[in-house]
């Protein structure tokens, strides 16, 4: 099959513009724009955040960045595409600079290095990638569009004119004579090096390391006008050279295959990733290829954690802790409670981003992952303003949480983060059973972070987790969230003996 | 091009790291009254001294043979050590005034000016400093002799012919020639100057010339941004030889520099000299003995700062010790009696020597030491008993992460900050410890119960000193071989200071 993108291969090409331009609408709830800003912070110039608004919706898509994605994680397929993108960096550099310069002459001079460039990014690219050897369908049918390319009729002509003009040019030798306010151009002769003769005659003083004197020029890419006066002397001194770069430069402005180009671009939303995700890994923490599935919903993940938490102290990973999940038969709906020391809302996070990062075919935290590959997903989390406006908010709550309710599917998700809490307990607690009751007939994958504990037991399709607090180590980032029937009291204990509160250490405190 | 001086081998490094302890040594030892004598008000004698003397541990017997000889030169024949150092000053204020305006580092034509100005004096006093040193005959040491030889190998005249030939050319009369090539966009790279004239022309080229094409460019006189360009291009011709030039300016500079420091040590030691000579103390050249061998033996030896600082012309009291084969030196007696100078009078001696300065003693020979390590009571904090001990044992631990083999530590006072058990005990722990290792330890103290306990193991590496008492309770400032004593006479100075009251 011939090659269409390196993003999706089987489908019909897709268009840079069928990609989402703005955000989904739940990715602040769940801190994956900072997730996302972090992977592109470093590749601002390939535009990536579309491809990362874009979910993909079959199965068959996943795999095949999957497969891309497996090959890049070899090294050596990685540096080969790492170099690639560089020199072709430097291409577009080149480009830029041309719109900057001023002398046509000079522009020519930048002409042909950028097609230089671009014709010995590619050779390199189609002869080290070769050897490299993926087994992806992505890369092989790129190498195979690439081979076909370079033997092309108008490739090998460009690349035969640039190594001419090439060589003529690096033969030009002149000489300068500069006095007072003068300067004479002239083809060089054999006069001597003076500066080696100066240097070897003060050579016997030399002894250890001094200042360098070496005056240095700003780098100016632009000519002043008496170097621009000096390069035309040059073209006259050597006339059938200028001749033909300047045939050359006019017969080739549209040198550069569409498909290359996108490829450059495309190829850095795995490499992006994948230089992101490699922080993590290489301090314990694990990243896997879920299997993905359109119907079952007997989900799990092993070792996982919140990325943009993780993000967020890249400097002290030690200090994040991995949590274990699964989801058996019926089960639909896990009801997380707990204390509230900030685990549970990050394990609500961790589960829509998991199964967001799966939808884009990318690795997710996790050592061994089963993920549902959603319709859509939902987030309602609290928000914090307008905590005064107590009803408002309440009718707030209800609007957003029927409106998601309508819009869901039973192939949907919806992650669901401590509503309700601006009414009273008995009031919640009907409220909550409603929503329930519409969750449980909707047939959907839900996590619930709620105080209500008796949301837990609500029926045979919800499931019990409960964060669970460290006492000897309370500057852990994390908890664990583990599955277990729900039960208030252990908790307030936990938290009472970290503080020396409990019944046993106070008597002891007082009677002693 | 190196002067030698210090070194056989290498340059003096002024800015060599002072050894760890640099502040206590300079205190305990009042070293700061050496070194203002031997600078004299100089600030930059000053610091060489400094150097040299706090540096002058890990030197070997030949290094120090060295600098002795090329010192008795100096002693010899100081009018003309003087005049050498003279000529130095004199070459670099001359340098200064020629660079006194704006020493621009943006163009490579200004460097290149000024550094052919300076070159020019600094090859002068080169030639100068080669004859006086040929013509004056009268410095015999082999620093010296080296000094000397190696100006008129390196500086013969025909090269100082060649050097000035470069420096007249390097004016350019002529016009700069710059070879190039075309670079980046086309812009003129690799620019090389050249010099004018082509060599090896074919026969024929002198009987039918080939007439060059060539396009001439002139900058109109008001275009400003052209000037500019042109002086810039002219400028990258240049760079490179404007910068070895400038580079050789500065290498010459460092050896004269170099020079400078070298011989400001000579002529600290000529002032210290001149200046114990008002008041008739003699100085000798030590001998100085291989590491392992625990010699220390002298006759005369005083206390150089306390002579320094005495304002009376008047004689200081020297000590005579034979403590050959000893690795511990206990000294107990009277207060007041010299215990402290004659402590530190050791390590000024012994600092002195290391460095191929003389020693102020009548004879005075004494192994190598890898260090000298001062361990004093202080006196800051007398209210905080507890913390004053605290802050001894800090120091304490400090010079044990510090010892190295053969160094010689000097002990005053110390562990007298708590009741005189408890400091007997730790003395006793430490000393013992230390006397097991490789060491030279000398050891001022109260402790009676630390000097009796160590008197009574009567080993014969373990030397008793006193300080004298007289019957009528005067003191001779002498110490002499002797038991501890209970006491430390500190009656005496009581009914002295109270009776006069």
């Amino acid at each position: 099959m011939a090659f269409q993108s390196i993003l999706s291969g089987n489908q019909v090409r897709e268009h840079p513009e069928e990609h989402a331009s703005t955000m989904p609408s739940f990715f602040i709830d769940l801190n994956l724009d900072q997730v996302i800003d972090a992977i592109t912070a470093t590749k601002p110039e390939y535009n990536l955040k579309p491809f990362f608004y874009t979910p993909l919706h079959d199965t068959v898509t996943i795999q095949y960045r999957h497969e891309v994605f497996l090959d890049l994680e070899n090294q050596r397929i990685a540096d080969i595409i790492r170099e690639f993108a560089r020199r072709m960096r430097l291409n577009r550099e080149q480009h830029a600079q041309i719109e900057k310069l001023h002398y046509p002459l000079q522009k020519q001079f930048w002409f042909l290095d950028a097609v230089e460039i671009y014709c010995e990014a590619l050779h390199e690219l189609e002869q080290k990638l070769g050897y490299g050897n993926p087994k992806s369908k992505g890369l092989r049918s790129f190498l195979e569009y690439l081979r076909n390319y370079l033997a092309s009729e108008p490739f090998t002509a460009v690349e035969a004119a640039v190594k001419g003009l090439k060589y003529d040019l690096a033969g030009i030798k002149y000489c300068m004579v500069i006095k007072d306010n003068s300067v004479q151009v002239r083809k060089a002769g054999t006069e001597e090096d003076y500066s080696s003769e100066v240097e070897e005659t003060f050579s016997k003083f030399k002894d250890g390391a001094v200042k360098d004197y070496t005056v240095k020029y700003p780098d100016h890419p632009d000519m002043n006008h008496v170097e621009a006066k000096v390069l035309e002397f040059v073209s006259q001194l050597f006339p059938e050279i200028y001749t033909g770069m300047d045939l050359f430069c006019t017969g080739n402005i549209a040198y550069m295959d569409p498909m290359i180009r996108d490829f450059d671009r495309e190829i850095q939303f795995y490499i992006a990733y994948l230089e992101f995700i490699e922080t993590f890994r290489s301090n314990g923490l694990a990243f896997c290829y879920p299997q993905m599935s359109e119907d079952s919903r007997e989900i799990s993940d092993k070792e996982t954690y919140d990325l943009a938490l993780a993000n967020k102290y890249r400097n002290q990973l030690t200090s994040i802790l991995t949590n274990d999940f699964y989801l058996r038969d019926k089960e639909r709906i896990i009801v997380v409670s707990g204390p509230n020391q900030g685990g549970k809302t990050t394990f609500a996070r961790m589960f829509g981003q998991l199964h967001y990062l799966a939808s884009l075919g990318c690795p997710v935290p996790g050592k061994e992952a089963r993920l549902f590959l959603s319709d859509n997903l939902f987030t309602h989390f609290e928000k914090e303003e307008n905590i005064q406006d107590l009803r408002g908010k309440l009718e707030d709550d209800l609007i957003r949480i029927n409106d998601i309710l309508d819009r869901a599917t039973s192939k949907s998700i919806i992650i669901i983060n401590e509503i309700l809490i601006s009414t009273t307990l008995k009031d919640a607690v009907f409220l909550s059973k409603k929503i329930m009751d519409r969750l449980i007939h909707l047939d959907l994958l839900c996590v619930w972070v709620t105080f209500i504990e008796e949301l837990s037991t609500f029926d045979k399709k919800t499931i019990s987790m409960v964060s669970t607090i460290v006492p000897e180590n309370p500057v852990q980032r994390t908890f664990k969230i583990v599955r277990m029937p729900a039960n208030g009291l252990s908790f307030a204990r936990a938290i009472a003996e970290k503080h020396h509160l409990t019944y046993e250490s106070l008597k002891k405190r007082i009677g002693s | 091009m190196k002067a030698l001086l210090m070194h056989k081998d290498r340059d003096f490094d002024l800015r060599q790291p002072l050894p760890w302890n640099e502040a206590a040594l300079t205190q305990d030892l009042e070293l700061n009254t050496l070194f203002n004598a031997m600078a004299r008000g100089d600030e930059f004698i000053f610091s060489v001294v400094r150097s040299a003397v706090l540096n002058g541990m890990g030197l070997d017997r030949e290094t120090i043979r060295y600098r002795q000889d090329i010192l008795r030169d100096c002693l010899e024949s100081p009018s003309i050590a003087r005049e050498i150092y003279d000529l130095i000053l004199e070459t670099l204020e001359s340098k200064k005034k020629s660079t006194w305006f704006i020493f621009s580092m943006k163009y490579p034509d200004s460097i290149l000016h000024t550094s052919l100005d300076v070159m020019s004096i600094y090859m002068t006093m080169l030639k100068k400093l080669r004859d006086y040193l040929t013509d004056t005959g009268k410095l015999r040491s082999e620093g010296f002799r080296g000094l000397s030889a190696m100006l008129n190998r390196e500086l013969d005249d025909e090269y100082l012919a060649k050097v000035e030939a470069h420096l007249k050319e390097l004016k350019f009369r002529n016009g700069t020639l710059i070879s190039a090539n075309l670079g980046k966009g086309g812009k003129g790279v690799g620019l090389l100057l050249r010099k004018s004239g082509e060599k090896r022309l074919p026969w024929y080229r002198f009987l039918f010339p080939r007439k060059k094409q060539a396009f001439t460019y002139y900058v109109h006189p008001r275009d400003v941004n052209g000037s500019k360009a042109l002086q810039e291009l002219n400028g990258s011709g240049i760079n490179s030889v404007a910068n070895s030039l400038a580079q050789s300016v500065d290498h010459i500079e460092n050896f004269i520099l170099n020079m400078k420091a070298e011989m400001a040590f000579y002529i600290g030691c000529l002032n210290l000299q001149e200046k114990l000579s008002e008041t008739g103390e003699l100085t000798g050249f030590p001998d100085p003995e291989e590491p392992d061998l625990h010699k220390h033996h002298f006759k005369g030896l005083y206390d150089v700062c306390l002579s320094l600082s005495l304002t009376l012309n008047r004689k200081v009291v020297g000590n005579d010790l034979e403590a050959t084969g000893k690795n511990l030196v206990i000294i107990t007696g009277a207060n007041q009696g010299g215990k402290s100078t004659f402590l530190r009078s050791i390590g000024l001696a012994q600092l002195m020597m290391q460095c191929g300065m003389f020693v102020p003693a009548d004879s005075f020979s004494a192994n190598l030491c890898s260090s000298v390590i001062t361990h004093y009571k202080r006196e800051e904090d007398t209210e905080m008993n507890s913390g004053k001990l605290d802050e001894e044992l800090t120091r304490m631990s400090e010079i044990t992460d510090h010892l190295k083999q053969d160094s010689l530590v000097l002990f005053n006072e110390s562990f007298a900050a708590t009741n005189e058990r408890e400091g007997s005990e730790i003395a006793r722990q430490i000393i013992t410890a230390l006397t097991e290792t490789r060491l030279k330890i000398f050891f001022v103290t109260h402790l009676y119960e630390f000097a009796h306990g160590m008197y009574d193991k009567k080993n014969k590496d373990h030397l008793f000193l006193r300080a004298e008492r007289q019957p009528d309770g005067s003191r001779t400032f002498r110490l002499s071989a002797g038991n501890p004593l209970q006491t430390s006479f500190g009656e005496d100075l009581y009914s002295k200071i109270f009776h006069n009251s």
